[in-house]
Protein backbone atom coordinates (compact mmCIF):
# COMPACT_ATOMS: atom_id res chain seq x y z
CA UNK A 1 0.00 0.00 0.00
CA UNK A 2 1.52 3.29 -1.10
CA UNK A 3 0.14 6.51 0.51
CA UNK A 4 0.62 10.23 -0.58
CA UNK A 5 1.03 12.65 1.90
CA UNK A 6 0.27 15.87 0.78
CA UNK A 7 0.30 19.28 2.54
CA UNK A 8 3.99 20.77 1.89
CA UNK A 9 3.16 22.76 -1.20
CA UNK A 10 2.13 26.21 0.48
CA UNK A 11 5.27 25.82 3.04
CA UNK A 12 7.71 24.94 -0.15
CA UNK A 13 6.03 28.05 -2.01
CA UNK A 14 6.46 30.18 1.23
CA UNK A 15 10.34 28.90 1.72
CA UNK A 16 11.35 29.57 -1.53
CA UNK A 17 9.68 32.95 -0.82
CA UNK A 18 11.86 33.26 2.08
CA UNK A 19 14.83 32.38 0.37
CA UNK A 20 14.56 35.29 -2.09
CA UNK A 21 14.52 37.72 0.54
CA UNK A 22 17.50 36.28 2.00
CA UNK A 23 19.13 36.33 -0.55
CA UNK A 24 18.53 40.22 -1.72
CA UNK A 25 18.87 40.38 1.99
CA UNK A 26 19.09 44.31 2.75
CA UNK A 27 16.89 46.25 -0.14
CA UNK A 28 18.78 49.21 0.92
CA UNK A 29 22.29 48.03 0.41
CA UNK A 30 22.64 47.75 -3.97
CA UNK A 31 22.56 44.57 -5.63
CA UNK A 32 25.22 42.37 -6.77
CA UNK A 33 25.67 43.43 -10.48
CA UNK A 34 26.92 40.65 -12.92
CA UNK A 35 29.09 42.78 -14.15
CA UNK A 36 30.98 43.31 -10.24
CA UNK A 37 30.66 39.43 -10.02
CA UNK A 38 32.68 38.92 -12.91
CA UNK A 39 35.17 41.42 -12.18
CA UNK A 40 35.86 41.55 -8.83
CA UNK A 41 34.78 37.71 -7.62
CA UNK A 42 36.73 36.51 -10.66
CA UNK A 43 38.32 33.23 -9.07
CA UNK A 44 35.11 32.39 -7.24
CA UNK A 45 33.69 32.35 -11.07
CA UNK A 46 36.04 30.65 -12.73
CA UNK A 47 35.89 27.84 -10.19
CA UNK A 48 32.07 27.27 -10.89
CA UNK A 49 32.86 27.23 -14.41
CA UNK A 50 35.61 24.57 -14.10
CA UNK A 51 33.30 22.85 -12.02
CA UNK A 52 30.63 23.19 -13.79
CA UNK A 53 32.40 22.36 -16.65
CA UNK A 54 30.85 25.32 -18.97
CA UNK A 55 32.91 28.00 -19.91
CA UNK A 56 30.55 31.34 -19.05
CA UNK A 57 31.44 34.04 -17.35
CA UNK A 58 27.89 35.57 -16.64
CA UNK A 59 26.07 32.08 -16.16
CA UNK A 60 28.50 32.05 -13.62
CA UNK A 61 28.01 34.91 -12.10
CA UNK A 62 24.23 34.14 -12.52
CA UNK A 63 24.68 31.13 -10.81
CA UNK A 64 26.83 32.33 -7.60
CA UNK A 65 24.13 35.19 -7.26
CA UNK A 66 21.26 32.79 -7.83
CA UNK A 67 22.89 30.17 -5.16
CA UNK A 68 24.17 33.15 -2.34
CA UNK A 69 27.84 32.06 -2.98
CA UNK A 70 27.28 28.44 -2.12
CA UNK A 71 29.75 27.38 -4.69
CA UNK A 72 28.24 23.77 -5.00
CA UNK A 73 25.02 24.72 -5.46
CA UNK A 74 25.92 27.49 -8.46
CA UNK A 75 28.19 24.28 -10.12
CA UNK A 76 24.93 22.16 -10.25
CA UNK A 77 22.69 25.37 -12.07
CA UNK A 78 25.55 25.41 -14.40
CA UNK A 79 25.55 21.91 -14.71
CA UNK A 80 21.68 21.61 -15.18
CA UNK A 81 21.65 24.52 -18.19
CA UNK A 82 24.15 23.07 -19.90
CA UNK A 83 22.28 19.72 -20.13
CA UNK A 84 19.56 22.14 -21.79
CA UNK A 85 21.41 23.08 -24.72
CA UNK A 86 22.66 21.42 -27.83
CA UNK A 87 25.96 20.29 -28.48
CA UNK A 88 26.72 21.92 -32.35
CA UNK A 89 30.32 20.69 -32.25
CA UNK A 90 33.87 19.78 -30.61
CA UNK A 91 36.40 22.00 -30.85
CA UNK A 92 39.84 21.95 -31.74
CA UNK A 93 42.30 21.24 -29.54
CA UNK A 94 43.54 23.88 -27.59
CA UNK A 95 46.74 25.54 -28.31
CA UNK A 96 48.55 26.04 -25.22
CA UNK A 97 51.69 26.86 -26.62
CA UNK A 98 50.54 29.45 -27.87
CA UNK A 99 48.94 30.98 -24.82
CA UNK A 100 48.89 34.25 -24.22
CA UNK A 101 50.32 34.61 -21.02
CA UNK A 102 49.66 36.56 -17.95
CA UNK A 103 51.59 34.28 -15.39
CA UNK A 104 54.43 31.91 -15.90
CA UNK A 105 56.36 30.28 -13.48
CA UNK A 106 58.88 27.58 -13.01
CA UNK A 107 60.39 26.04 -9.56
CA UNK A 108 62.59 23.11 -11.80
CA UNK A 109 64.48 26.14 -13.84
CA UNK A 110 65.86 29.63 -12.24
CA UNK A 111 66.91 30.85 -16.23
CA UNK A 112 64.36 29.34 -18.00
CA UNK A 113 63.71 30.82 -21.54
CA UNK A 114 60.65 33.05 -21.58
CA UNK A 115 61.27 34.01 -18.01
CA UNK A 116 59.89 33.63 -14.60
CA UNK A 117 56.58 35.95 -15.43
CA UNK A 118 54.51 36.27 -11.98
CA UNK A 119 51.14 37.75 -13.34
CA UNK A 120 48.66 38.87 -10.77
CA UNK A 121 49.56 36.57 -8.08
CA UNK A 122 49.14 36.15 -4.05
CA UNK A 123 52.30 34.76 -3.89
CA UNK A 124 54.44 36.79 -1.72
CA UNK A 125 51.47 38.73 -0.15
CA UNK A 126 51.75 39.32 3.39
CA UNK A 127 48.44 37.23 3.63
CA UNK A 128 46.93 39.82 6.03
CA UNK A 129 43.55 41.33 5.79
CA UNK A 130 43.94 45.02 4.02
CA UNK A 131 42.20 47.47 6.01
CA UNK A 132 41.93 49.19 2.39
CA UNK A 133 39.46 46.06 1.81
CA UNK A 134 37.06 47.71 3.91
CA UNK A 135 36.33 51.07 1.76
CA UNK A 136 37.57 51.59 -2.19
CA UNK A 137 40.30 53.78 -2.30
CA UNK A 138 41.82 54.32 -5.53
CA UNK A 139 44.19 51.69 -7.24
CA UNK A 140 46.85 52.35 -9.11
CA UNK A 141 47.13 51.21 -12.88
CA UNK A 142 49.68 48.10 -13.14
CA UNK A 143 53.05 48.51 -14.57
CA UNK A 144 54.26 48.12 -17.99
CA UNK A 145 57.15 47.04 -19.15
CA UNK A 146 58.20 46.99 -23.42
CA UNK A 147 57.34 43.29 -24.03
CA UNK A 148 59.71 41.75 -27.18
CA UNK A 149 57.52 39.05 -28.40
CA UNK A 150 59.68 35.90 -26.95
CA UNK A 151 58.70 32.48 -26.92
CA UNK A 152 57.51 30.61 -24.04
CA UNK A 153 58.93 26.81 -24.56
CA UNK A 154 57.35 24.53 -22.27
CA UNK A 155 59.66 22.91 -19.85
CA UNK A 156 58.74 19.90 -20.26
CA UNK A 157 59.96 20.33 -24.02
CA UNK A 158 62.91 21.70 -22.89
CA UNK A 159 63.65 18.26 -21.15
CA UNK A 160 62.08 16.79 -24.11
CA UNK A 161 65.42 17.42 -26.44
CA UNK A 162 67.09 16.02 -24.08
CA UNK A 163 65.32 13.12 -23.73
CA UNK A 164 65.22 13.06 -19.87
CA UNK A 165 61.26 13.15 -19.91
CA UNK A 166 58.83 11.10 -21.10
CA UNK A 167 57.00 12.88 -24.13
CA UNK A 168 53.44 14.10 -24.37
CA UNK A 169 52.29 10.75 -25.62
CA UNK A 170 51.72 9.08 -28.32
CA UNK A 171 52.27 11.43 -31.56
CA UNK A 172 49.15 10.99 -34.01
CA UNK A 173 47.32 10.14 -31.23
CA UNK A 174 44.30 12.00 -32.68
CA UNK A 175 41.54 9.76 -32.18
CA UNK A 176 38.14 10.62 -30.85
CA UNK A 177 38.82 11.06 -27.02
CA UNK A 178 35.97 9.42 -24.54
CA UNK A 179 33.49 11.79 -23.36
CA UNK A 180 32.00 11.37 -19.47
CA UNK A 181 28.78 13.06 -20.46
CA UNK A 182 28.26 10.57 -23.19
CA UNK A 183 29.39 7.29 -22.16
CA UNK A 184 28.90 5.59 -18.93
CA UNK A 185 32.00 4.89 -17.04
CA UNK A 186 33.68 1.39 -17.21
CA UNK A 187 36.76 1.11 -14.98
CA UNK A 188 39.60 0.91 -15.53
CA UNK A 189 39.58 3.94 -18.22
CA UNK A 190 41.84 5.71 -20.30
CA UNK A 191 43.97 8.76 -19.31
CA UNK A 192 41.91 11.10 -21.67
CA UNK A 193 38.69 10.42 -19.67
CA UNK A 194 40.40 10.10 -17.00
CA UNK A 195 42.04 14.22 -17.26
CA UNK A 196 37.93 15.03 -18.18
CA UNK A 197 36.71 14.05 -14.92
CA UNK A 198 39.63 15.45 -12.96
CA UNK A 199 39.05 18.88 -14.28
CA UNK A 200 35.83 18.74 -13.55
CA UNK A 201 36.41 17.45 -10.47
CA UNK A 202 35.77 19.12 -6.96
CA UNK A 203 39.13 21.49 -5.96
CA UNK A 204 39.06 20.44 -2.52
CA UNK A 205 38.70 16.62 -3.15
CA UNK A 206 41.92 16.91 -5.56
CA UNK A 207 43.48 18.92 -2.67
CA UNK A 208 43.47 16.83 -0.28
CA UNK A 209 44.36 13.18 -2.67
CA UNK A 210 46.89 15.42 -4.20
CA UNK A 211 47.76 16.32 -0.46
CA UNK A 212 47.63 12.94 0.60
CA UNK A 213 50.66 11.97 -2.07
CA UNK A 214 52.78 14.69 -0.80
CA UNK A 215 52.40 12.80 2.56
CA UNK A 216 52.81 9.32 1.80
CA UNK A 217 50.09 7.86 0.27
CA UNK A 218 51.10 7.11 -3.27
CA UNK A 219 54.66 8.80 -3.16
CA UNK A 220 55.58 10.56 -6.73
CA UNK A 221 58.07 13.02 -6.22
CA UNK A 222 56.93 15.81 -7.80
CA UNK A 223 58.58 19.29 -9.15
CA UNK A 224 56.44 21.86 -10.87
CA UNK A 225 57.67 21.97 -14.01
CA UNK A 226 55.81 25.22 -15.10
CA UNK A 227 52.23 26.78 -14.58
CA UNK A 228 51.03 28.98 -17.12
CA UNK A 229 47.81 31.14 -17.18
CA UNK A 230 46.47 32.93 -20.29
CA UNK A 231 44.20 33.63 -23.19
CA UNK A 232 43.59 30.49 -25.51
CA UNK A 233 41.74 30.87 -28.93
CA UNK A 234 39.47 28.66 -29.51
CA UNK A 235 38.97 27.51 -33.04
CA UNK A 236 35.82 25.18 -34.36
CA UNK A 237 36.08 23.26 -37.99
CA UNK A 238 32.67 24.59 -39.25
CA UNK A 239 31.55 22.13 -41.58
CA UNK A 240 29.28 24.98 -43.36
CA UNK A 241 32.59 26.79 -44.67
CA UNK A 242 35.25 23.32 -44.30
CA UNK A 243 37.86 25.07 -42.52
CA UNK A 244 38.35 26.04 -39.08
CA UNK A 245 37.56 29.59 -37.14
CA UNK A 246 38.74 31.29 -34.07
CA UNK A 247 35.19 31.92 -31.91
CA UNK A 248 37.16 33.86 -29.44
CA UNK A 249 39.39 32.91 -26.44
CA UNK A 250 39.01 31.84 -22.93
CA UNK A 251 41.70 31.59 -20.08
CA UNK A 252 43.11 28.69 -18.51
CA UNK A 253 45.66 27.24 -15.96
CA UNK A 254 47.77 24.60 -17.09
CA UNK A 255 50.28 22.52 -14.94
CA UNK A 256 53.37 20.39 -15.68
CA UNK A 257 54.27 18.41 -13.23
CA UNK A 258 57.77 16.78 -13.22
CA UNK A 259 57.55 13.71 -11.36
CA UNK A 260 60.37 10.96 -10.22
CA UNK A 261 61.76 8.84 -12.78
CA UNK A 262 61.65 6.08 -14.21
CA UNK A 263 64.21 2.99 -16.07
CA UNK A 264 64.09 -0.12 -17.21
CA UNK A 265 65.73 -2.29 -18.98
CA UNK A 266 64.42 -0.56 -22.38
CA UNK A 267 64.76 3.10 -21.51
CA UNK A 268 67.10 4.78 -20.14
CA UNK A 269 65.86 6.51 -16.07
CA UNK A 270 63.60 9.50 -16.96
CA UNK A 271 61.21 11.75 -15.50
CA UNK A 272 57.74 11.20 -15.70
CA UNK A 273 55.02 13.42 -15.94
CA UNK A 274 51.21 14.32 -14.52
CA UNK A 275 49.75 16.87 -16.58
CA UNK A 276 46.79 19.60 -15.32
CA UNK A 277 44.51 22.00 -17.15
CA UNK A 278 41.90 23.87 -15.92
CA UNK A 279 38.76 26.36 -16.86
CA UNK A 280 40.10 29.91 -15.51
CA UNK A 281 42.74 31.18 -12.98
CA UNK A 282 42.91 28.16 -11.07
CA UNK A 283 46.19 26.97 -10.34
CA UNK A 284 45.79 25.24 -7.76
CA UNK A 285 43.22 23.07 -9.07
CA UNK A 286 45.73 22.62 -11.89
CA UNK A 287 48.21 21.47 -9.56
CA UNK A 288 46.13 19.18 -7.42
CA UNK A 289 45.23 17.83 -10.43
CA UNK A 290 48.33 16.95 -12.04
CA UNK A 291 49.56 15.37 -9.07
CA UNK A 292 46.25 13.33 -9.10
CA UNK A 293 46.78 12.48 -12.84
CA UNK A 294 50.01 10.93 -11.86
CA UNK A 295 48.91 9.23 -8.81
CA UNK A 296 46.75 7.51 -11.02
CA UNK A 297 49.20 6.52 -13.60
CA UNK A 298 50.86 3.94 -11.23
CA UNK A 299 50.49 1.11 -13.74
CA UNK A 300 51.85 2.72 -16.64
CA UNK A 301 55.06 2.42 -14.18
CA UNK A 302 54.91 -0.88 -12.77
CA UNK A 303 53.73 0.99 -9.02
CA UNK A 304 51.92 -0.87 -6.68
CA UNK A 305 48.71 0.80 -5.88
CA UNK A 306 48.66 1.47 -2.24
CA UNK A 307 46.91 5.07 -1.92
CA UNK A 308 43.74 6.21 -2.05
CA UNK A 309 44.70 8.27 -4.90
CA UNK A 310 46.16 5.83 -7.09
CA UNK A 311 42.95 4.13 -6.90
CA UNK A 312 41.11 5.13 -10.38
CA UNK A 313 37.91 3.60 -9.68
CA UNK A 314 37.49 5.62 -6.06
CA UNK A 315 39.21 8.79 -7.64
CA UNK A 316 36.99 9.12 -9.94
CA UNK A 317 33.77 7.95 -8.79
CA UNK A 318 34.39 10.34 -5.62
CA UNK A 319 35.26 13.32 -7.58
CA UNK A 320 32.51 15.33 -8.96
CA UNK A 321 31.37 16.87 -6.14
CA UNK A 322 27.35 17.34 -8.18
CA UNK A 323 27.23 13.52 -7.98
CA UNK A 324 28.13 13.88 -4.05
CA UNK A 325 26.18 16.30 -3.02
CA UNK A 326 22.98 14.66 -4.53
CA UNK A 327 23.78 11.85 -3.05
CA UNK A 328 24.60 12.45 0.56
CA UNK A 329 21.90 15.45 0.28
CA UNK A 330 19.00 13.48 -0.69
CA UNK A 331 19.21 11.84 2.85
CA UNK A 332 17.55 14.97 3.91
CA UNK A 333 14.18 14.77 2.23
CA UNK A 334 12.04 12.50 3.60
CA UNK A 335 12.47 8.77 4.09
CA UNK A 336 9.43 8.50 6.38
CA UNK A 337 8.46 4.84 4.70
CA UNK A 338 11.67 3.41 4.78
CA UNK A 339 12.23 4.56 8.38
CA UNK A 340 9.04 2.76 8.98
CA UNK A 341 9.80 -0.13 7.62
CA UNK A 342 13.17 -0.02 9.70
CA UNK A 343 11.08 1.17 13.34
CA UNK A 344 8.96 -2.14 12.46
CA UNK A 345 11.56 -3.93 11.77
CA UNK A 346 13.53 -3.08 15.08
CA UNK A 347 10.47 -3.64 16.93
CA UNK A 348 9.67 -7.03 15.53
CA UNK A 349 13.58 -8.05 16.26
CA UNK A 350 13.10 -7.07 19.88
CA UNK A 351 9.47 -9.35 20.64
CA UNK A 352 11.49 -12.07 18.99
CA UNK A 353 14.75 -11.72 21.39
CA UNK A 354 12.14 -11.31 24.33
CA UNK A 355 9.59 -13.77 24.02
CA UNK A 356 11.75 -16.99 24.32
CA UNK A 357 12.93 -15.91 27.37
CA UNK A 358 8.78 -15.34 28.43
CA UNK A 359 8.46 -18.77 27.62
CA UNK A 360 10.79 -20.41 28.83
CA UNK A 361 10.05 -18.36 32.62
CA UNK A 362 6.14 -19.82 31.80
CA UNK A 363 7.13 -23.76 31.52
CA UNK A 364 9.00 -23.13 34.23
CA UNK A 365 6.51 -22.09 36.40
CA UNK A 366 4.39 -24.25 35.34
CA UNK A 367 6.85 -27.10 36.71
CA UNK A 368 7.19 -25.63 40.20
CA UNK B 1 43.99 28.83 -59.06
CA UNK B 2 44.19 26.33 -56.12
CA UNK B 3 46.56 28.67 -54.13
CA UNK B 4 44.25 31.31 -54.91
CA UNK B 5 41.44 29.33 -53.67
CA UNK B 6 43.36 28.24 -50.32
CA UNK B 7 44.37 32.69 -50.29
CA UNK B 8 40.85 33.51 -50.22
CA UNK B 9 39.65 30.75 -47.54
CA UNK B 10 42.22 32.65 -45.74
CA UNK B 11 41.35 35.43 -46.13
CA UNK B 12 37.93 34.59 -45.05
CA UNK B 13 39.07 32.21 -42.23
CA UNK B 14 40.89 35.73 -40.72
CA UNK B 15 37.81 37.73 -41.39
CA UNK B 16 35.35 35.12 -39.83
CA UNK B 17 37.94 34.85 -36.66
CA UNK B 18 37.86 38.80 -36.23
CA UNK B 19 33.59 39.14 -36.35
CA UNK B 20 33.91 36.29 -33.80
CA UNK B 21 35.97 38.83 -31.61
CA UNK B 22 34.71 42.14 -32.65
CA UNK B 23 33.15 43.91 -29.71
CA UNK B 24 28.96 43.74 -30.66
CA UNK B 25 28.85 47.87 -30.58
CA UNK B 26 31.44 47.43 -33.38
CA UNK B 27 29.68 44.80 -35.54
CA UNK B 28 26.09 46.55 -35.28
CA UNK B 29 27.37 50.00 -35.84
CA UNK B 30 29.32 49.04 -39.10
CA UNK B 31 26.11 47.43 -39.93
CA UNK B 32 24.76 50.41 -39.91
CA UNK B 33 26.95 51.90 -42.65
CA UNK B 34 26.43 48.54 -44.75
CA UNK B 35 23.13 47.57 -44.57
CA UNK B 36 19.51 47.19 -44.75
CA UNK B 37 18.12 44.56 -42.30
CA UNK B 38 15.51 44.53 -44.97
CA UNK B 39 18.22 42.72 -47.51
CA UNK B 40 18.83 39.69 -44.61
CA UNK B 41 17.15 36.86 -44.50
CA UNK B 42 17.62 34.37 -41.32
CA UNK B 43 18.26 30.85 -42.44
CA UNK B 44 19.15 29.39 -39.22
CA UNK B 45 19.47 30.76 -35.88
CA UNK B 46 20.51 32.29 -34.15
CA UNK B 47 20.79 29.58 -31.92
CA UNK B 48 22.28 29.16 -28.19
CA UNK B 49 24.38 25.84 -27.87
CA UNK B 50 27.43 24.33 -26.68
CA UNK B 51 31.11 23.40 -28.09
CA UNK B 52 32.70 20.75 -26.55
CA UNK B 53 36.24 22.63 -25.35
CA UNK B 54 39.30 20.49 -25.95
CA UNK B 55 43.03 19.92 -24.40
CA UNK B 56 45.59 17.75 -25.31
CA UNK B 57 47.42 15.14 -22.79
CA UNK B 58 50.85 16.91 -21.38
CA UNK B 59 50.18 19.72 -23.70
CA UNK B 60 51.15 18.36 -26.94
CA UNK B 61 49.44 14.42 -27.04
CA UNK B 62 46.15 13.47 -28.05
CA UNK B 63 43.18 15.04 -27.08
CA UNK B 64 40.81 15.00 -24.03
CA UNK B 65 37.63 16.91 -23.19
CA UNK B 66 38.22 19.80 -20.85
CA UNK B 67 34.65 21.26 -20.74
CA UNK B 68 32.13 22.75 -22.82
CA UNK B 69 31.45 26.70 -23.71
CA UNK B 70 28.67 28.64 -24.88
CA UNK B 71 28.14 29.62 -27.92
CA UNK B 72 25.79 31.02 -30.24
CA UNK B 73 25.43 30.16 -33.92
CA UNK B 74 23.44 31.96 -36.88
CA UNK B 75 23.17 31.62 -40.44
CA UNK B 76 21.76 34.24 -43.22
CA UNK B 77 21.33 34.93 -46.68
CA UNK B 78 21.48 38.72 -48.42
CA UNK B 79 19.06 39.60 -50.67
CA UNK B 80 22.21 39.68 -53.13
CA UNK B 81 22.03 35.94 -52.56
CA UNK B 82 25.51 35.25 -50.46
CA UNK B 83 24.88 33.25 -47.46
CA UNK B 84 26.98 33.95 -44.05
CA UNK B 85 27.74 31.45 -41.10
CA UNK B 86 28.90 32.45 -37.61
CA UNK B 87 29.99 30.57 -34.70
CA UNK B 88 30.85 32.50 -31.82
CA UNK B 89 31.40 32.36 -28.13
CA UNK B 90 29.01 33.45 -25.85
CA UNK B 91 25.39 34.00 -25.80
CA UNK B 92 24.72 37.17 -27.53
CA UNK B 93 22.24 36.05 -30.50
CA UNK B 94 22.40 39.77 -32.29
CA UNK B 95 26.32 39.68 -31.68
CA UNK B 96 26.01 35.89 -33.47
CA UNK B 97 23.27 37.31 -36.47
CA UNK B 98 25.91 40.39 -37.30
CA UNK B 99 28.51 38.38 -37.92
CA UNK B 100 27.32 36.03 -39.68
CA UNK B 101 25.57 39.18 -42.22
CA UNK B 102 29.28 40.28 -42.19
CA UNK B 103 30.77 37.17 -43.47
CA UNK B 104 28.16 37.49 -46.05
CA UNK B 105 29.09 40.98 -46.77
CA UNK B 106 32.77 39.48 -46.76
CA UNK B 107 31.89 36.80 -49.94
CA UNK B 108 30.38 39.91 -52.48
CA UNK B 109 33.49 41.34 -54.04
CA UNK B 110 32.31 44.52 -54.48
CA UNK B 111 31.79 44.79 -50.29
CA UNK B 112 35.01 42.52 -49.58
CA UNK B 113 37.51 45.69 -49.41
CA UNK B 114 34.99 47.88 -46.93
CA UNK B 115 34.44 44.97 -44.49
CA UNK B 116 38.20 44.26 -44.52
CA UNK B 117 39.09 48.40 -43.60
CA UNK B 118 36.05 48.77 -41.37
CA UNK B 119 35.53 45.75 -39.18
CA UNK B 120 38.33 43.22 -39.87
CA UNK B 121 40.98 45.79 -39.00
CA UNK B 122 39.50 47.67 -36.24
CA UNK B 123 38.98 45.01 -34.42
CA UNK B 124 42.26 43.04 -35.12
CA UNK B 125 43.81 45.91 -33.90
CA UNK B 126 41.70 46.21 -30.68
CA UNK B 127 42.66 42.42 -30.25
CA UNK B 128 45.93 43.32 -30.77
CA UNK B 129 46.04 46.61 -28.73
CA UNK B 130 44.66 44.52 -25.67
CA UNK B 131 47.09 41.93 -26.38
CA UNK B 132 49.64 44.32 -25.99
CA UNK B 133 48.27 45.65 -22.72
CA UNK B 134 48.19 42.37 -21.13
CA UNK B 135 51.76 41.42 -22.43
CA UNK B 136 53.37 44.29 -21.49
CA UNK B 137 51.53 44.39 -17.73
CA UNK B 138 52.74 40.68 -17.40
CA UNK B 139 56.03 41.94 -18.84
CA UNK B 140 56.17 44.15 -15.52
CA UNK B 141 56.60 41.02 -13.30
CA UNK B 142 59.16 39.70 -14.79
CA UNK B 143 61.46 38.53 -12.26
CA UNK B 144 65.15 39.40 -13.01
CA UNK B 145 67.80 37.50 -11.46
CA UNK B 146 70.96 38.82 -9.73
CA UNK B 147 73.55 37.13 -8.33
CA UNK B 148 74.74 38.63 -5.11
CA UNK B 149 78.44 38.23 -4.32
CA UNK B 150 78.87 38.12 -0.62
CA UNK B 151 82.27 38.60 1.22
CA UNK B 152 85.40 39.79 -0.21
CA UNK B 153 87.89 37.68 -2.44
Amino acid sequence: MYIAVKGGEAAIRNAHRLLDDRRRSDRSVPALTLDQIVGQMALAVDRVMAEGSLYDQELAAMALRQARGDMIEAIFLLRAYRTTLPRFAAARPLDTFRMRIERRISAVYKDIPGGQLLGPTFDYTHRLIEPAMADDPPVDEPMRRLSEAENCPRVTDILGAEGLIEADGQAGSDGEPGDLTRDTLDFPISRDVRLQALARGDEGFLLALGYSTQRGYGRTHPFVGEIRIGLVDVEVELPEVGFPVGIGRIRVTECQMVNQFKGSAKEPPQFTRGYGLVFGQSERKAMAMSLVDRALRADEFDEERTAPAQDEEFVISHSDNVQATGFVEHLKLPHYVDFQAELDLVRRMRREQERPREETESVQEAAE
Amino acid sequence: MESESAFAEEGRRRAMSAFAVASPRLLSEAWGRFGDDADVTPVRGPEIGLVMLRGRIGGGGGPFNLGEASVTRATVRLSSGEVGHALVLGRDPQKARLAAMFDAAWQRPDWRERVEVEVVAPSLAAQEEADRKLAEETEATRVDFFTMVRGED
